[in-house]
């Protein structure tokens, strides 16, 4: 059984007055236990509302929600608020994108640490204090003993990310979805969190879901990667196999809009056409076909269906890039 | 922290000064006067300038402002007119009842306002936050005179809930310790006298609490609302906190700043809110002793130290109000 088998969800934003948008549409993934996944794509491709989705998190009111989230074959759609609530943060962690606005600007760290041991793991303030400077320590915060009672805006950057990844890890979860955990910092910095990360998965043995539309991030952390187009999943294929062979459009510009050092000197670098904007609704074709170079008659009859591949991955095209064409 | 106390209180006292002399001008080019009141229309001009010359108003202004500082300086704000009695006693006489008016008011506004503005939050565009929207507006621009007497009418007249007016009822004894009589009632263990001061508080206090109590709904829904959308609350529910901590020490911490603030500037409004106030339950505090001073023959030594007393208390409120602003937000207090 897999840890996490999430299975056509579907979140369709729905205001009153205005039309349904349907912004993750029938996604299906799997995460194994201590395994790394990526969830890869532009802005407003639907992976942070997936993210969400999968840990309760989106509003209450608004939107509508199908499909199935088991983990560890219990539906977390179908759980009361309340049992949801017990796994969050316990079996389940997330952590986010900008790290200053993700911490409580007037409650010290050490608080903020040592809630979610108070919470789930039934401590009293002191020891729960003491186990967060041991947390803080093992995240690679120096000094953690003054940290417990600084606040987030005395702390760099780097080190608020650190904090969040030991709020996150407190209770050992499970699972642990990052959210661009590293999009709002320095490069510099961007690399050390990545490390810690894979540090602290690998030591724990908690299975994480990457979320980024940094393609340098999946290529060092992911072991399977999904990537999503217009809410749906448009190729998944282990982190090797994407890197030499993407077969979706999609996927193959993406890895050709990335500088790389071993390209020929003045070669322009690759951009895919227009923006989200120009995508058109599923059920008229595949939403990516106005950006599409490969684009034939077919895409603009219909989806075209998530289809197993030769080397064991899925993809969602009609006319791929053929597996010759290796990247540049 | 000091030193920022420190220019304040500063502040504080140019403020006062510039004040004073400005109420100080004022008073006396208004129409009539002490003079005029003490000895009726009929006097003849030989007595006026008499009596005039007797309570010093025939000296130039500034001499007068001079004298009336050097005298202030020491704690000294001369002698009532109407009475004869000092300033200091007869509002130290009125004050209490003012204080314990706009307390209970305040604790009303605050008591009610945030508990019903994070419910108008939390269920936005429902029935609740609705009615509450309603009630607001309704709340602030109501006068206060008029819903004084609409509630004492309804109260007293129709109804037999409250007593009318005053502040105990007529032949009851009671101690003053405090001047606070709810307080003092419980001090000396005379608690049927607290019990009749607090039935004879609810519906002024009430009636004074209507305008705060609507600002406060009025911002703490709008700043809750803010603080939802912020990242840290959907960081405390991906923790799987409780509801409780989440609201108490996620939510409610941080919206609670800028009302904070509005219990401050509110400070002015409760002031001249008590006024009207006063007059209509016939509460005989501050506001009362306004009103009087003024009528009752331009009672310039009380009128000064009144506005001079309104003035202060107003910006020692604001200063405490900033320096909780420090206890709450760490970020202020780095600065």
């Amino acid at each position: 059984m897999s840890l996490l088998d999430v299975r056509d969800l579907s979140v369709v934003f729905q205001r009153r007055g205005e039309r349904p948008f349907t912004a993750v549409d029938k996604v299906s993934f799997t995460v194994e236990p201590g395994q790394t996944v990526g969830l890869v794509g532009e802005s407003g491709c639907g992976k942070s509302v997936t993210s969400l989705a999968i840990m309760g998190l989106l509003p209450k009111r608004g939107n509508k929600v199908t499909g199935e989230v088991l983990f560890e074959g219990t539906d977390l759609l179908k759980l009361r608020p309340d049992d949801m609530r017990d796994r969050r943060g316990r079996e389940i962690s997330m952590i986010f994108q900008d790290p200053l606005s993700s911490l409580n600007p007037v409650i010290p760290i050490g608080i903020q640490v040592a809630e979610v041991l108070e919470r789930h793991q039934g401590r009293d303030r002191k020891q729960a204090l003491r186990e967060s400077r041991e947390l803080l320590d093992a995240v690679g915060i120096p000094d953690p003993q003054r940290r417990l009672s600084e606040y987030p805006h005395q702390i760099s950057g780097g080190m608020r990310q650190r904090a969040l990844i030991a709020i996150a890890l407190a209770c050992k979860p499970r699972l642990l979805i990052a959210d661009e955990p590293t999009t709002a910092l320095d490069v510099t910095i961007q690399a050390q969190i990545l490390t810690l990360l894979k540090q602290l998965v690998d030591e724990t043995g908690t299975a994480l879901v990457m979320i980024t539309h940094d393609l340098g991030v999946v290529a060092g952390l992911c072991d399977t990667v999904n990537v999503l187009y217009g809410g749906k999943v448009v190729e998944r294929a282990r982190r090797h196999e994407l890197f030499a062979h993407a077969r979706h459009p999609y996927t193959h510009g993406l890895l050709n809009s990335v500088p790389r050092l071993d390209s020929p000197r003045g070669e322009r670098l690759h951009a895919i056409r227009g923006s989200v904007s120009d995508n058109i609704p599923w059920a008229e074709g595949c939403a990516f076909a106005p950006r599409c170079d490969n684009v034939v008659d077919a895409c603009l009859e219909g989806p075209p269906p998530l289809e197993p591949t030769a080397t064991g991955g899925d993809l969602r095209c009609n006319n791929p890039v053929s597996e010759e064409v290796a990247v540049r | 922290m000091l030193r920022v106390i420190v220019r304040r209180l500063l502040q504080l006292v140019v403020t006062l000064i510039a004040l004073s002399a400005l109420i100080f001008i004022w008073l006396r080019n208004l129409p009539g006067g002490p003079v005029e009141a003490l000895l009726g229309e009929r006097a003849t001009p030989e007595r006026r300038a008499l009596l005039t010359k007797a309570l010093g108003y025939d000296q130039p202004i500034l001499v007068q402002y001079g004298k009336f500082m050097q005298r202030v300086v020491t704690g000294d704000f001369g002698n009532s007119i109407r009475s004869g009695d000092p300033v200091t006693e007869v509002i130290s006489r009125a004050f209490p009842a003012t204080i314990e008016l706009a307390l209970a008011a305040m604790i009303i506004a605050v008591g009610l306002g945030v508990p019903l503005g994070y419910l108008a939050a939390r269920w936005r565009g429902r029935f609740l936050d609705n009615l509450t929207i309603a009630g607001t507006l309704l709340g602030i621009s109501i006068p206060i005179f008029f819903l004084g007497y609409l509630l004492k009418d309804v109260f007293t007249q129709n109804i037999h809930w409250f007593p009318p007016s005053g502040r105990l009822t007529t032949g009851l004894d009671n101690t003053n310790v405090t001047g606070f009589f709810v307080l003092d009632g419980l001090l000396t263990r005379e608690f049927d006298a607290s019990a009749d001061a607090l039935w004879h508080l609810i519906l002024p206090a009430i009636t004074l609490a209507t305008i705060p109590l609507a600002v406060i709904v009025r911002i703490t829904r709008a700043s809750v609302l803010d603080v939802l959308n912020e990242d840290y609350v959907r960081t405390a529910e991906a923790k799987g906190l409780r509801h409780r901590t989440i609201r108490g020490r996620h939510i409610l911490r941080n919206a609670l700043l800028p009302v904070v603030t509005t219990i401050g500037l509110q400070t002015g409004a409760l002031l001249s809110g008590a006024v009207l106030t006063e007059k209509v339950y016939n509460w005989g505090g501050i506001g009362t002793l306004i009103t009087d001073s003024i009528t009752g023959g331009r009672d310039y030594p009380v009128l000064q130290a009144i506005i001079l007393l309104a003035a202060l208390i107003f910006v020692v409120v604001n200063l405490l109000v900033d320096l909780s602003y420090a206890f709450i937000d760490p970020r202020v207090r780095v600065r």
